[in-house]
């Protein structure tokens, strides 16, 4: 074990791969790791003919995948997708073992896989997960080494060969024969395909999964037929309405509001609200209500933005639509209105999960952000974020792009109630790290704002508009003289999952909770 | 205090905590919560220091905790207390 | 002559709800009502008691004013909440269904035997009653000049409109006769006067209609369930900048009439007489309170 640089403990090796500690949020290059692309063999595919082969077993034989080997989806159907659960059944029927899954998330929905797990079919999650499977592997019930990455840290990792995936299954809800296809139509229409483009690119071979072939040439694509190996066809990919988690709506809640209402001051004060504004939000409650702070604003006076970007929800839409943007960067879309505008609308603009957060390239879309609203499940004294355990020490949420994010935008806003059931919301410690506090800009309860050291300007901009700057040391204070203080939570010396950086070095582990 | 019947007081709902007692021959307190892990320690002494103050040394006290603070813990369990000597 | 306390949102808060309760030291509004009639349930009267009691107790710093709601004394729990509820010392009791100067002065003795009792000034409790009752507007001057515990008349529309027998409107008219009524009589008393609560919470733009109806009538806030409402109920009593101006003109001229130790003082021709000076005084103190002048206004300077 090696402490890195924010003091955690990390394995030299993990599942038989060794890894770097982290560092610092910028330092780390590609040179480090000695990588330079994936690579693929070339083809030849001379024949015009249909590249159909059946449905999903026909498919996965003909991909050629073998036991030990490594698939990838996407879930842009999120919590409404049906074809990891049904693939994993098809490759347990055909007696393949060993897989590792490297899918771009795993949701609540996806909970159908731990008999699976637990049989030795799948083996590893190269991928950040959502849910009861990693709620298992926390509490030492089920063994599967985990490998979180954010949004940008997986692109990056599967780009650079780190982690080669042998076939990727990308679900395509407008597919035509030769394996051209989009996620803008048809009954499982999901938007863009911004996590499908990178495996689309990069992985050995790549299988459109369609439940909606329509005629060649299916346009404008997303994935065009060069780069796929196969096409197959199943009833249905899943549920689009699931889309939409249970968190994209404003929020009612009066200490959410006040927390929106200081966003919205933090935002004000930094005096990058004019002309030129780029902006991302999550779709928590909260965030929503600061985009409703921020259009009001802009609408207010006649700002017109450069872009907004991210996850897209309506909410964004609108403000497109209503010229308050340039455009929209959409790497997903969180609503089905997202899904409607980015079919019809060339300035709702398809990003590839390489463009919107890969540290390794020549410039990702998150370092053009000015601010960024973020969410958080608990926050230290030293600003480092925790979104992937809950105080429980369970793991329960992937790292979406909030470390990607945080790292690229100029000021990252982390939004959070102090108190959640007597949880205190800022502590002494994290019970773990995945975004550094080196790259969170402000914290914000709704009793006060906590301003980063390396934002003496904005802080002293906001003590002058009589807004309720606390030291975040205070705050964590006032919250648990109400709370209480907490107990930490006891973990073995197990190490069951690594929680990487977008850079590929890790910042934290997950252990199991001690009974 | 003596408790003579049975009594409950609060809610189910978040912050709150739901509150039994029923009359036994020994003190017997049992304890569920959503936050045990980390404030299991801080329940247990508020519970302890209540029962004392109300001068409680037998019955068999049941809280279902929902992330409630102290002084709803003790506002709930005086309630309970209460109902349950009340002739 | 009214004190100088802004009372523009005076939000209630229920007495048996926990996650509602610990969020008062973190509203803000400038008052809050602890409520422990309406809001309670017969069969919870007393864990509500408990409840608000322990809280308060944990409300160390207090930076709004409190008031609580008790029960009216004719019914069986109106004396219990004042015994659980005076030892922590609330600024005010909200006094339901205060239809008669009788009553507001039974609830005046009841506070001068716990006053006296327990060494504190005569006087030290306010109290607030609901003017809700057709009976209670039309006693509402004998009720504001009954005791000076009294520092505001509150009106509450839903037991008025059905003590009249009628069905309460969004349009208005309906209460326009008992708010001139009651915020008459409270000016007559020199005391402020306390709006109803708006009911519909998704309406916001009628919540901001009535807030500056009312304001233009003489009052000085409203009573208010949702904390949703403040920020609307806050901007509808920001004064314009033009008042803002004025007043700020009005202590510039009082401050230069000081320097040269001048008795009169004029603006623009026009004397500078106590009412001037007092809606200066109140002018700037909202203007603050919605940070729209930097400065809090300095009393000493204008009372001088």
């Amino acid at each position: 074990m090696v402490k890195n640089s924010l003091g955690r403990e990390i394995p030299e090796s993990f599942n038989g791969k060794a890894y770097i500690p982290y560092k610092d949020p910028h330092s780390i290059v590609p040179e480090t790791f000695h990588i330079q692309r994936a690579s693929r063999i070339l083809k030849r595919n001379y024949s015009g003919s249909s590249k159909v082969v059946g449905g999903l077993r026909e498919a996965i034989i003909a991909s050629g995948l073998k036991d030990g080997m490594t698939i990838s989806t996407h879930h842009h159907l999120r919590n409404g997708d049906r074809l990891l659960n049904d693939l994993v059944k098809e490759i347990d029927a055909l007696g393949i073992r060993d897989i590792r899954i490297a899918s771009s998330s795993i949701h609540i929905v996806h909970a159908e896989l731990i008999p699976y797990i637990r049989k030795g079919v799948i083996t590893a999650l190269e991928c950040g997960v959502n849910g009861p499977i990693g709620e298992q592997i926390s509490k030492g019930e089920l063994e599967c080494p985990i490998v979180v990455r954010s949004h940008g840290g997986r692109a990056r990792s599967v780009i650079s060969g780190e982690v080669p995936i042998d076939v990727a299954f990308l679900a395509a809800p407008y597919c035509d024969e030769y394996g051209n296809f989009n996620g803008f139509y048809g009954p499982s229409a999901c938007g863009s395909l911004g996590y499908a483009m990178v495996d689309a690119q990069y992985a050995r071979k790549v299988v459109a999964v369609t439940d909606n072939l329509v005629p060649f040439p299916a346009l404008p694509f997303t994935i065009a037929q060069n780069i796929v190996d196969i096409v197959a066809t199943v009833d249905s990919l899943g549920d689009p309405k699931k889309i939409v988690s249970s968190t994209t709506k404003l929020t009612k809640d009066p200490m959410g509001l006040q927390i929106a209402k200081y966003a919205a001051m933090v935002i004000d004060a930094s005096g990058y609200l004019k002309n030129g504004f780029s902006f991302q939000t999550g779709t928590g409650g909260i965030s929503l209500a600061v985009a409703g702070h921020v259009r009001d604003m802009m609408r207010e006076r006649k700002i017109k933005g450069s872009f907004g970007c991210g996850g897209i929800t309506g909410f964004f839409v609108d403000m497109l639509d209503e010229g308050l943007f340039e455009g929209l960067f959409d790497v997903q879309c969180f609503d089905l209105k997202a899904v409607e505008s980015i079919g019809r609308n060339r300035k709702h603009q398809e990003m590839s999960a390489g463009l919107y957060a890969n540290p390794f390239n020549m410039g990702a879309v998150v370092n053009r952000l000015d601010c960024a609203i973020l969410s958080a499940t608990e926050i230290d004294v030293n600003f480092n974020v925790n979104v992937n355990t809950e105080s429980s020490g369970l793991l329960l949420h992937n790292t979406g792009g909030h470390c990607d994010v945080a790292n690229g935008a100029k000021i990252s806003i982390i939004v959070c109630p102090s108190i959640r059931g007597r949880l205190p919301m800022v502590r002494d410690e994290v019970t773990t790290i995945t975004t550094p506090g080196e790259t969170v800009g402000v914290v914000i309860t709704e009793r006060g704002i906590a301003v980063n050291n390396h934002l003496p300007e904005l802080k002293a901009e906001l003590i002058r508009r009589r807004a309720p700057v606390k030291d975040i040391h205070q705050l964590r204070d006032e919250i648990y003289a109400v709370t209480g203080a907490p107990k930490p939570v006891e973990f073995t010396d197990k190490v069951v999952g690594l929680i990487e950086y977008l850079d590929g070095t890790i910042i934290d582990t997950v252990r199991t909770v001690r009974a | 205090m003596e408790i003579v019947k049975k009594g409950t007081a609060g809610t189910m709902q978040s912050s709150d905590l739901m509150v039994f007692v029923e009359p036994a021959d020994s003190l017997k307190i049992e304890i569920e919560s959503t936050v045990i892990k980390q404030f299991g320690y801080l329940i247990n002494a508020k519970v302890d220091e209540v029962l004392t103050k109300n001068g409680v040394t037998a019955g068999l006290i049941r809280l279902t905790d929902r992330g409630a603070l102290d002084y709803a813990i003790e506002a709930r369990i005086e309630t309970a207390l209460q109902r349950a000597s009340a002739a | 002559m009214a004190d100088s306390q802004l009372r523009r949102t005076m939000l209630y808060v229920p007495g048996n709800m926990p996650s509602m309760l610990q969020n008062v030291p973190l509203f803000k509004c400038d008052s809050v009502i602890i409520d422990l009639e309406d809001a309670v349930n017969y069969a919870e009267k007393d864990a509500a008691r408990n409840l608000v009691r322990r809280f308060l107790q944990s409300w160390k710093v207090r930076d709004k004013e409190l008031l609580v709601r008790i029960n009216p004394l004719y019914t069986k729990w109106g004396h219990d909440d004042l015994k659980a509820i005076l030892p922590e010392m609330p600024d005010a009791i909200r006094f339901p269904m205060c239809e008669t100067a009788e009553l507001a002065l039974e609830l005046d003795a009841e506070l001068a035997k716990y006053e006296s009792a327990n060494g504190l000034e005569i006087g030290h409790f306010g109290i607030l009653p609901s003017i809700e009752t057709v009976k209670s507007v039309l006693n509402a001057y004998a009720i504001a000049t009954s005791t000076k515990r009294i520092y505001a008349l509150a009106f509450g529309a839903e037991d008025y409109t059905a003590s009249m027998g009628i069905a309460r409107t969004n349009s208005g008219e309906d209460l326009m006769h008992p708010r001139m009524m009651i915020v008459m009589a409270a000016r007559a008393a020199g005391i402020q006067a306390i709006d109803t609560v708006f009911s519909d919470i998704n309406d916001m733009e009628g919540l901001r209609k009535e807030t500056e109806l009312v304001k233009r009538l003489g009052y000085s806030g409203k009573s208010l369930v949702n904390p949703r409402q403040i920020d609307i109920i806050h901007e509808a009593f920001a004064p314009r900048q033009a008042d803002i101006d004025y007043a700020l003109e009005v202590v510039e001229a009082i401050k230069q009439a000081q320097q040269l130790g001048t008795g009169v003082i004029s603006l623009k021709g026009k004397m500078v007489d106590a009412p001037i000076v007092k809606r200066a005084i109140n002018t700037l103190q909202l203007a603050y309170a919605q940070g729209l002048v930097d400065t809090p206004v300095d009393e000493e300077i204008l009372n001088g």
